[in-house]
């Protein structure tokens, strides 16, 4: 039982019952709503101070300690700038695209754990549930490229579209493993048949999901959308003020929930010695989102050629392999410790990624003209 | 099934942050592939050349600062050296090597504004850049010392320098040019074996040999095509015949070697300057010229290996103040002239980054 079903179960007893149903939902949503606020702003401060660090220099550290308000400060400046939309541009898709970027977003932390029963709803499909509502963003991505009527726009969304769907799949075959370990859909259960994070058990799977969902939500080396150096701001070119916020806001949103995602299928979740649960799970967020940091600050960006190569080619069999391996495990060693299974991946993962390395190149790309 | 598609026209500038300044490109897509490319110039345009035949020899020194802007030294040591072969003006030793000692750190700082653009152009987000701005702040350090100035720096006369080198330079140049190496080598484990950078770099936008001598062009892009065509080398000017370095020629011609080239030349620079620093002697830094200098009746054409190429002047002089006629050759310019043969058939970041490996310079094409 979740601590908002006991809510709800107290709360049924002194008040009627559709106050008792409403309520306690409500009282979760926001605090949703202000934990994703709240820890995007600290995300914001966190990349750009950490970003300082990397590139020899300080990064932002005027406003209150260590320059914790600098976000702040600069969601003040782009709420107040002037909302321009673009004369030829869908005026209506315009206004919608920033939502449907964001809502899923929000959506997504409906089923993560933060701690033992601290969920919103344990829903008994809660990674399914993940899985599709995080693709919608795509959409909203590809409506703002289209309604921007800007050329620059266009070819950001139609890099979005395949970028989306190219990654979407070794991304749930990755997952399909961790399902098939823990034997549940449930993001709870998931997390609760971690005595050993699901990182040591599958390597293999975990590094196929971290490059995936590091596509899926466009930060580098795989940041094409945006590509400041090629297409300018991509599909949020033609956006400013509060429609920017909200992709602002949807981008950072995406990645705490691929963070979230990370730690709950490979890292074990809140689980851990001593430390409060939700610290478990902050310090592990942390930690996923520290090495997505240091991939944007050191790696240049790959082409949307080589973008799509190394989905199809490189990911997507890795993924089968591994499905299959991950299955044949639970079907025939599920009896023998789990430490013959660590050692066993770890060589596999190894030798197949090496293998990879060598026979596939991300190369060529010239078309006759 | 085919859906039929058709190319579309895309503006690239002339406000874009890869354009390196205000320059514009219309680029006929297929896609994402690039069919046509078109470069449109002439956002910059200044009018330095006009502007030099109303001004004296001396006058037209801070105009070369602002033909390229990131190695204004080289452009002021090749204005004087036209002048000077002009006038037939014997310079003191001293300041020879202090010419070369300039020419050469100002050859590291253009490159590592190249390498380091470059990389930001691959999308690596400003990394490269700032470690690369690290070291050209020492050398910009060094510039304010000798001349006041950090960007355009005026410090070249005709017959020598405006002044001599304060007694911190020294100690300072020697520091930087006994850390360099190590620097080098800490980009070189950075980059040069980077996976996504040999992917993104390697074979991609590749200029053949005979295309490359056939635009004219010079300096690291032609030489990365595997031509051995260093001024430097093929027509010494100054005292280089004095130094021992080497000219790194790339193989193949793709961006790849470009990058490599650049990176190869910032070694052979260092190895020049502490030549240079253990032979500079005392003296004289300027040799006794009036302050009209009047050339005699005549033309001339000096060129030196800029770091971005061939940087030449042409001066037809009518034995007035100032010169009949003032001509540039700016390298990037005729290096530009040879990306449509390098990016058609390719996509559209590949524009970008071979725009950015051919190291423009924006204040030189448009002067």
């Amino acid at each position: 039982m979740t601590l908002l079903e006991q809510f709800q179960l107290w709360l049924g007893s002194i008040w009627p019952g559709w106050a008792a149903y409403i309520v306690p939902a409500i009282v979760g949503i926001v605090i949703v709503i202000v934990f994703l606020l709240a820890m995007v702003i600290v995300f914001i401060w966190y990349e750009r101070r950490l970003i300082g660090r990397f590139q020899i220099r300080l990064g932002p550290n005027r406003l209150g300690p260590e320059g914790i308000f600098q976000p702040i400060a600069t969601t003040v400046k782009i709420l107040l700038k002037e909302d321009i939309v673009p004369a030829k541009g869908d005026k209506v898709l315009h206004w919608l695209a920033p939502i449907i970027v964001f809502v899923p977003v929000l959506m997504v932390f409906a089923v993560v754990p933060f701690g033992e029963r601290a969920i919103l709803t344990d829903l008994n499909v809660g990674i399914v549930y993940v899985v599709a509502i995080s693709s919608v963003s795509a959409v909203g991505i590809y409506t703002a490229g289209w309604a921007s009527n800007n050329k620059y726009g266009l070819i950001a969304a139609l890099r979005a579209i395949a970028q989306m769907v190219s990654y979407e799949l070794p991304v749930v075959l990755a997952i399909v493993g961790v399902v098939l370990m823990a034997g549940s859909l449930s993001m709870t259960q998931i997390v609760a048949s971690q005595n050993i994070p699901f990182l040591i058990l599958q390597p293999l799977g975990f590094i196929i999901f971290f490059l995936g969902t590091v596509a899926e939500m466009n930060r580098s080396p795989f940041d094409l959308l945006e590509a400041d150096s090629e297409i300018v701001a991509g599909y949020h070119i033609e956006y400013s003020g509060v429609k920017f916020a909200m992709f602002f806001l949807g981008e950072y949103g995406h990645t705490l929930a691929y963070s979230c995602i990370i730690t709950t299928l490979f890292l074990s979740g809140w689980q851990g010695p001593l430390l409060p649960p939700i610290v478990w799970f902050l310090i592990k967020v942390f930690a996923v989102f520290s090495v997505i940091v240091w991939m944007r600050a050191t790696l240049p960006r790959l082409r949307v050629d080589q973008l799509m190569a190394f989905a199809w080619k490189g990911l997507l069999p890795m993924a089968v392999i591994n499905l299959f391996m991950v299955a044949a495990e639970v079907l025939w060693l599920s009896e023998f410790t789990p430490w013959l299974l660590v050692a066993v991946n770890f060589v596999f993962a190894g030798v197949l990624v090496l293998l990879w390395s060598r026979l596939f190149t991300l190369g060529g790309g010239r078309v006759e003209v | 099934m085919v859906i039929r598609t058709e190319p579309f026209i895309l503006n690239i500038g002339p406000q874009h942050p890869s354009t390196h300044g205000v320059f514009r490109m219309r680029v006929t897509l297929d896609g994402e592939v690039i069919v046509d490319v078109e470069p449109v110039i002439g956002y910059l345009h200044r009018g330095i050349e006009k502007l030099g035949e109303t001004r004296t020899y001396t006058q037209i020194i801070p105009l070369t600062d602002r033909l390229d802007y990131l190695a204004s030294m080289t452009n002021n040591f090749a204005y004087v050296l036209a002048v000077e072969k002009l006038a037939g003006i014997e310079i003191p030793e001293r300041a020879e090597y202090l010419r070369i000692i300039m020419a050469e750190t100002m050859r590291i700082s253009s490159h590592l504004m190249a390498v380091g653009f470059f990389l930001n152009d691959l999308g690596a987000m400003m990394t490269p850049v700032l470690y690369m701005w690290r070291e050209r702040e020492k050398l910009l350090d060094l510039y304010e010392m000798v001349c006041g100035q950090r960007l355009t720096y005026n410090y070249m006369r005709i017959g020598g320098l405006s002044q001599d080198v304060p007694e911190e330079f020294m100690p300072a140049l020697k520091k930087f040019v006994a850390e360099m190496p190590r620097f080098i080598d800490e980009y070189d484990q950075l980059l040069s074996l980077n996976e996504v950078v040999l992917v993104r770099t390697k074979g991609v936008a590749i200029l053949p040999r005979e295309t490359a001598i056939n635009t004219a062009a010079s300096g690291p892009v032609l030489r990365a095509s595997g031509v051995n065509w260093d001024i430097r080398k093929a027509d010494p000017y100054s005292i280089y015949d004095r130094f021992d370095f080497e000219i790194p020629v790339g193989t193949v011609g793709d961006n790849y070697d470009r990058y490599w080239v650049r990176m190869q030349e910032m070694r052979q620079s260092v190895r020049i300057l502490e030549q240079a620093i253990a032979q500079l002697p005392e003296g004289e830094i300027c040799a006794e010229v009036p302050h009209l200098v009047r050339p005699p009746v005549g033309e001339v054409y000096g060129h030196i290996e800029a770091p971005k190429g061939e940087l030449g002047f042409y001066l037809v002089s009518d034995n007035s103040i100032a010169p009949y006629r003032f001509r540039i050759r700016p390298p990037t310019l005729i290096n530009l002239t040879a990306l449509k043969d390098m990016v058609v058939g390719w996509k559209v970041a590949d524009l970008v980054i071979t725009f950015g490996s051919i190291d423009v310079c924006l204040g030189e094409i448009d002067r």
